[in-house]
């Protein structure tokens, strides 16, 4: 037998580690998603589909703009001493995510910006005089556009990228301690960025292009899922018993029904269908997608942090 | 450089608290939240039972998740002894650092930093002991430098069976129990 008793009862501490709410996940699932949309129109753009005035290109970076700024308001919705944020950009501390996370976000949006100005919307035309400039100068070249693709697709990867590495960093944390979480909130930012695209394409082609990448994306992203419990499995107690969280433990349910199940297998066999024209494309598979990729966040987060050392010491 | 760490003799706590009431006093730390507490673990089976109580507090480690993980440079290792410590007018209340700590040792304020144990540095700088050592009742806790072979917390390490918390967390925390 073993007991522990402890008098300490620090709110969001104890009596166990809560102290990352809803802001969180949200933030790093819209992170995610911008990284995954950023890298497609990226791709596009590289293979010329922005003459196409039909594509996302021409309208999936603005949205993209949209979803990362709630993303980052979230973010900062989460910080306890709000007043002090400028702090982070007065240094660059090199071994904590976190600092590499805020300047890339300052890095990703001269990219989504230049990506907005091959097609400005109206609005933006209208507010400010320079935008149709710009757009001009940029659309004079391919070199330009090509430079842009590349950017984003340069900066999409760091992005989904450090999405995961911001967890997986966290030593305290052996749930979180995955070496291919990074890989996990990369796919998984890709397969809602292809679902997101293929619900809002107007172009048949691309459609169909983006649900049979959300296809790959789906597969590729069980596997990593797998992946990750075996690593979590075959690895120490701590490990182990933060991996049975999700395998018999309290997220069991959201985590297969609501990620695997819902967000992965069914929309998967439902894309399968459609693409092989035997059902009509409809948004439901990439409702499921964008919901499963969400869900996954939200449990990611709140099983990591309910994983703890200390719980290796009782059975 | 001199380390600071500490060392407690389990064989002499009696789990009074004191250690506890002294640092909210000296501190100021806001109702409801604790730098310092007692953990009672009771091993083994009935009727052979190991009981052991620890004042716990953050473990100024060696290897210190908390100040990689911080985004600003507000949690740092200060130049005396190599606390660990917060700057609260850089902490951005992200809490990274509260995740990043295996003890849980760490809690936000109230006013919305990171806080938690500072070994008492102000007070030790004066050349003073930290509060909960000073008021320990039982004269269970000794403080002192690590990396001196000569000090009390070195000599009682080598001298008596001894352990650490969660070493397998790999941040070789400063603190050892002594059993
Ligand atoms: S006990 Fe926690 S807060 Fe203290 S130094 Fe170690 S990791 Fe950092
Ligand atoms: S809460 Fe404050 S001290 Fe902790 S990591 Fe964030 S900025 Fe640094």
């Amino acid at each position: 037998m073993q007991e522990l008793t402890t008098t300490r009862h620090n709110p969001f501490i104890d009596p166990f580690t809560s102290v990352w709410g809803w802001e969180i996940p949200v933030y790093l699932f819209l992170g995610g998603l911008v990284a995954g949309l950023m890298i497609i129109t990226g791709y596009f753009i590289l293979k010329g589909k922005h003459k196409n005035p039909d594509s996302i290109v021409h309208y999936v970076p603005f949205l993209s703009i949209i979803f990362l700024t709630i993303g980052m308001f979230t973010l900062f919705l989460d910080l306890n001493h709000k007043l002090f944020v400028w702090r982070l950009y007065t240094t660059f501390q090199i071994t904590s995510p976190m600092s590499w996370g805020s300047w890339i976000l300052l890095l990703v949006y001269p990219a989504l910006i230049a990506n907005i100005l091959i097609d400005p919307p109206q609005i933006l035309i209208n507010t400010f005089n320079v935008v149709s400039k710009w757009s001009r100068v940029i659309n004079s070249k391919e070199s330009f556009m090509n430079n842009i693709g590349f950017l984003n697709i340069i900066f999409g990867i760091l992005l989904g990228v450090y999405t995961g590495v911001l967890l997986s960093t966290m030593g305290a944390r052996p749930l979180w301690n995955s070496s291919v979480l990074w890989l996990l909130f990369l796919v998984s930012g890709l397969s809602t960025a292809a679902a997101f695209g293929h619900m809002v394409a107007k172009d048949v082609d691309e459609r169909e292009f983006l649900a049979k990448s959300d296809n790959i994306f789906l597969i590729s992203e069980f596997v990593v899922i797998i992946l990750m419990l075996v690593g979590l499995m075959s690895s120490s107690q701590a490990h182990i018993q933060s991996a049975q969280l999700l395998l018999g433990g309290p997220f069991t349910a959201p985590f297969w029904v609501f990620v695997v199940g819902m967000g992965i297998i069914v929309p998967l066999f439902i894309q399968l269908l459609a693409v092989n024209h035997k059902i009509k494309h409809t948004p439901v598979a990439p409702l499921l997608v964008i919901t499963g990729g969400l869900v996954l966040r939200f449990v990611i987060v709140y099983a990591g942090q309910f994983s703890h050392y200390i719980n290796a010491h009782f059975q | 450089m001199a380390r600071f760490g500490m060392v407690i003799d389990t064989r002499k706590c009696v789990g009074c608290m004191d250690c506890v009431v002294a640092c909210k006093t000296e501190n100021n730390v806001p109702e409801g939240y604790n730098r310092d507490w007692i953990v009672t673990t009771v091993n083994g089976k009935y009727p052979t039972l190991n009981l052991e109580i620890q004042s716990q507090r953050c473990n100024h480690c060696d290897n210190t998740p908390c100040v990689a993980c911080c985004p600003t440079g507000a949690s740092h290792i200060h130049d005396v002894g190599a606390v660990v410590l917060v700057e609260h007018n850089m902490c951005i209340g992200c809490k990274a650092c509260l995740a990043a700590c295996p003890y849980d040792a760490r809690f936000i304020h109230p006013e919305g930093y990171a806080d938690k144990c500072t070994f008492c540095i102000h007070r030790v700088e004066k050349g003073e002991l930290p509060a909960c050592v000073a008021v320990c009742p039982t004269h269970c806790m000794s403080f002192g430098d690590l990396d001196d072979p000569e000090s009390d917390v070195s000599r009682l390490i080598v001298s008596r069976k001894n352990h650490q918390l969660l070493t397998e967390a790999g941040t070789s925390p400063r603190i050892y129990y002594l059993v």
